[in-house]
């Protein structure tokens, strides 16, 4: 075995193990040295990984030697990589800008330890998404966690600390569900790698304890996403942590747990049992709806930014949620292709936040008058990035919406459609009320002397800006690749899964029970 | 029977507003969870419960309490929303258990897959009599690894809530429960035999219960001990609270360092039949030195918490 | 133990695990949240060591002429979960301390009041919007 037969557990391992090397080290910048060397080099290694499963397809990495379903088994298909590539890359571009803001925001602590919780967090996430045993994804969801909950309480505002312990109760809880599902599915398979489980779940798929492990599974991810309207902790989170902690964090953490949810309702239960025995569907559709709009309702009328994206992330994850509730090719493509999409623009929002944090303190409605004039370049980022969350046509957004729109046209389910597009009207009215306090008003007297950010800031935030402009022209790439990630999650696991289910003629009274529900939602 | 108690004590803990007497309940409860595990042939589990989860988890949360208040505020009104999830949660927890293979029931899957294949290898591929510990170091290995980083990744939260705590301003022979002149000899006379159990814990793991995870809490626990009766500063003295997190960061280097060392023997990570020319044997250093890793890493990251609370004083 | 019959004791689980439940959501005082979180970790601890256990089997610890063991997966899939579990309680305590220290006080009743006073004097009127439900 040579070096590059490893890239699974190194993408992990790498940052995980020089979190306590920063420790070691004990001096903030030689610390940032060494986070950052790091976290660009597992972008590197995931940057392989996906070279490798492209060209031969999902790659199986058995820890200690020992062979699944005995042993831990890292398991790395097409999107698991992908998945990978982008949280690297978010750590990556993050920490870049990261030396001056943590400077700044954090210096009451040691910044070598925040560094080493940041890499903790890190490297957490990339554990969920490479393992292929569910036991696995707890502990790693654990490491991710509590580093979380240190780094959110970093923040200067006091209610940083409420916030990180509301998040701690509720992670917890979330994580003990997911705790009590893996339970269930263990007892009534005696198994806990995914593939196994994926193999010996039909068998038992009528008793009521695998539904209700579906069911608390469901909930506990559904927790840690924040679904609506599980979704309480997070605006406080976003909104009160330091500002790489939120660009991180808004760019991956939530990421991580939508592919932990299509990973355990697809890949393992199969699009059978989760939309066809379950009422998945007919939970996730009205959910995703009402997240869109209740929280764009909520984002227009904040005026502190953080917040007013936090509630745009809540709005967002209604737009993945619905991708994956409506179940057809297209749906789970829009969702695939949303995690990334939404990944590159609230990285590039959120670093631009920590910029103008960075050179003027805050980041209040106010604190943006006038600032088209002082920092152009990050406005520009911030413009873009605002178009980009509406969708409109040349940025990523609107490739992810183009293809919900098609699925829920696909299902018939036009209302579906018209409310998308509503969101994204709703997205206009929160995009333009910075953008319009930032061009249009003048800057209040005494604060004219702020410059442009850091060129350190301004790099990586400009890499996601061109991103979400590249990938939003060039859609055969990223849709291809979404598609293909949809089918091999669905499909590729053997005929079973196949969305056989989708074409059957039971499936048409299904769409339209789904409609008639979803109607009746509305009208309610 | 043992039910019986935990039910009592459950419902004691929502009604009681004493939060001194709700922590010591728990500590109660988590004692008599060990109880049942033993009952339940999970030996480990119990040793962990009661060294963890009565012992430290109860130690913690006085620490937290000294430091806030002993009396919760009466409540005000309780809004129904919390009662009701509770509810529908507990349904679908007894909907479940409908289809649950019955208690004890040997044809459950639990005992039909994976579990007779480590019942039956474990002595042969890695040759440790505790399955237990087999499972835990060697066949699920990456998991511990995994728990050894919370650990230590508590250890580090922890820091960088409160500090290292204490620190230069404590003056040796200050205690925190007031000078005690019969528990000093005691004390005394107790801490070699428990800094000596906690080797024996420590490295007997691989035939009895035990393991470094119990051996460094109870290390852990003979230094917290000392402190108590003679003083902050003293035991401060033997460990300084800088050195704690280095300590810690080097037991996570130690698991890590042994996966490391396989993968650059050419095998996969923490496969620890590249540590010798026989496999089994390999294995069984393999176990020991992830073991210390644990040992160092729990005993640094239990200690340097302690003295993380211990070091505040409340303010109000 | 063994002797009752084989649903029985996961029901008196169940109820363990609620009861943990309940004081997580419905109590007011972090402390008490904090043992709740405890609880109700330590009743699925013992739903898995519960599952684990085999009439007439042994502690997984290989004995001469001993055949049958109780499942050691289970039990070491706890011993990871109590670890973590501590875990959480330290850091949870931990910034329970600093809220205490912040706020003077540990109940969310009183910390919501004085973060609405905050919000009062910073903006002029409470920002209303963003607290729907707020936990």
């Amino acid at each position: 075995m040579t070096l590059i037969d490893h890239l699974p557990v190194l993408v992990v391992i790498l940052p995980l193990l020089t979190a306590p090397l920063c420790v070691l080290l004990d001096r903030p910048v030689a610390a940032w040295g060494a986070a950052l060397g790091a976290a660009w080099l597992t972008f590197v290694g995931a940057a392989l990984l996906v070279g490798q499963v492209a060209d031969g397809g999902a790659i199986s990495y058995q820890l200690g030697g020992w062979a699944p379903p005995w042993g831990i088994e890292y398991r790395v298909d097409t999107l698991g990589a992908y998945v990978l590539l982008i949280v690297s890359a978010m750590a990556a571009l993050v920490l870049l800008s990261a030396r001056e803001s943590v400077e700044r925001e954090i210096f009451r602590v040691n910044g070598a330890r925040f560094y080493a919780a940041f890499l903790l967090a890190f490297a957490g996430l990339m554990g969920i998404v490479a393992t292929g045993d569910a036991f696995n994804v707890f502990v790693f969801l654990e490491i991710s966690s509590l580093s979380t909950y240190a780094l959110i309480s970093m923040g200067r505002d006091r209610r940083a600390l409420t916030a990180a312990f509301q998040y701690l109760v509720m992670g917890t809880i979330g994580a003990t569900f997911i705790l009590i599902g893996i339970g269930f599915l263990y007892m009534m398979t005696g198994t806990l790698n995914m593939l196994d489980l994926a193999e010996r779940l039909p068998e038992v798929s009528n008793t009521r304890t695998v539904r209700a492990g579906f069911a608390f599974l469901t909930v506990g991810i559904g927790l840690k996403l924040a679904m609506f309207p599980l979704h309480l902790w997070m605006p406080n989170a976003y909104t009160y942590a330091p500002s790489v902690v939120t660009a991180f964090l808004a760019a991956t953490a939530t990421k991580v747990a939508v592919y932990v949810l299509l990973r355990f309702i697809l890949g393992i239960f199969g699009i059978e049992f989760g939309l066809g025995r379950m009422p998945l569907e007919y939970l996730l559709i009205p959910l995703g709806l009402m997240g869109i709009l209740s929280a764009s309702m909520v984002a227009i009328y904040q005026v502190e930014i953080k917040r007013l994206l936090a509630y745009s992330s809540v709005a967002q994850i209604g737009y993945i949620v619905l991708g994956v509730g409506l179940a057809n090719t297209h749906g789970i493509t829009a969702a695939v292709l949303h995690l990334f999409n939404h990944a590159l623009m609230k990285g590039a929002l959120f670093i631009a936040l920590g910029a103008v944090a960075y050179r003027i303190g805050a980041t209040t409605l106010d604190a943006f008058s006038g600032l088209g004039r002082r920092m152009p370049l990050t406005m520009g980022a911030i413009v873009i990035g605002g178009l980009s969350l509406i969708g409109v046509p040349g940025t990523v957004g609107f490739v992810s919406k183009w293809y919900l729109v098609l699925a829920a046209l696909e299902r018939g389910l036009w209302p579906i459609a018209l409310l998308v597009l509503v969101g994204s009207v709703m997205a206009v009215v929160y995009v333009w009320k910075v953008v319009e306090r930032a061009y249009f008003s003048q800057a209040s007297s005494g604060s004219g002397e702020a410059s442009e950010a850091p060129l350190m800031m301004l790099i990586p935030l400009w890499t996601l800006v061109l991103a979400n402009i590249y990938f939003g022209l060039h859609t055969d790439l990223s849709a291809g690749l979404a598609r293909q990630a949809a089918t091999v999650l669905s499909g590729g696991q053997g005929e079973r899964h196949a969305f056989a289910y989708l074409d059957s003629p039971g499936s048409a009274a299904g769409a339209a029970g789904g409609a008639g529900l979803c109607q009746a939602a509305q009208s309610a | 029977m043992l039910l019986g108690f935990l039910v009592l004590i459950a419902i004691a803990a929502i009604r009681l507003r004493d939060l001194f007497a709700v922590v010591m309940l728990f500590g109660v409860y988590s004692l008599l969870t060990a109880a049942l595990f033993m009952d339940l042939d999970a030996v480990d589990v119990a040793f962990t419960e009661a060294a963890v989860g009565a012992g430290v988890s109860t130690v913690l949360m006085l620490s937290g309490l000294r430091l806030t208040r002993r009396w919760e505020e009466a409540p005000g009104h309780r809004p129904p929303l919390p009662l009701m999830v509770v509810a529908v949660t507990g349904a679908a927890l007894i909907y479940a258990m409908l289809d649950a293979p019955p208690l004890g029931d040997p044809t459950a899957p639990v005992h039909q897959h994976v579990t007779p294949y480590y019942i039956e290898q474990t002595p042969l591929e890695v040759g440790v009599p505790n399955i237990v510990t087999a499972v835990l170091a060697s066949y699920r290995g990456y998991d511990t690894f995994g728990e050894t980083v919370v650990i230590f990744t508590a250890g580090l939260a922890v820091l960088l809530l409160l500090g290292v705590g204490g620190g230069h301003s404590f003056r040796p022979g200050e205690n925190a429960i007031g000078d005690q002149t019969v528990l000093k000899p005691v004390v005394k006379t107790l801490i070699p035999p428990i800094l000596l159990y906690g080797l024996y814990v420590q490295f007997h793991g691989d035939f009895g219960a035990g393991g470094g995870f119990q051996a460094g809490v109870i290390f852990a626990s003979g230094f917290v001990l000392y402190d108590l009766a003679f003083g902050e500063g003293n035991a401060r003295a033997v460990v300084p609270p800088a050195w704690l997190h280095r300590l810690a960061a080097l037991g996570v280097l130690i698991y890590g360092g042994v996966g490391v060392y396989a993968l650059f023997a050419g095998k996969a990570f923490l496969d620890y039949s590249a540590l010798s020319a026989n496999p089994v044997a390999g294995q069984h250093a393999g176990i020991l030195l992830v073991e210390i890793g644990v040992g160092i890493t729990v005993f640094s990251v239990v200690l340097s918490i302690f003295y993380a609370f211990s070091g505040r004083r409340r303010k109000s | 133990m063994n002797a009752l019959p084989g649903i029985f004791n996961y029901l008196v689980v169940v109820f363990l695990m609620m009861a943990g439940f309940y004081v997580v959501i419905a109590q007011g005082n972090l402390i008490k949240k904090l043992v709740g979180l405890g609880l109700f970790q330590a009743s699925v601890f013992i739903l898995y060591i519960t599952m684990g256990n085999l009439a007439g089997g042994a502690a997984p610890i290989v004995t001469e002429g001993v055949t049958v063991y109780s499942s050691p997966l289970p039990h070491v899939l706890i011993l990871t979960a109590i670890v973590v579990g501590v875990a959480t309680t330290a850091v949870g305590l931990a910034l329970a301390v600093r809220i205490q220290e912040a706020y003077g006080s540990v109940e969310e009743e009183v910390i919501h009041a004085s973060d609405l006073r905050d919000d009062e004097s910073l903006f002029g009127e409470p920002a209303a919007c963003d607290r729907e439900g707020g936990q």
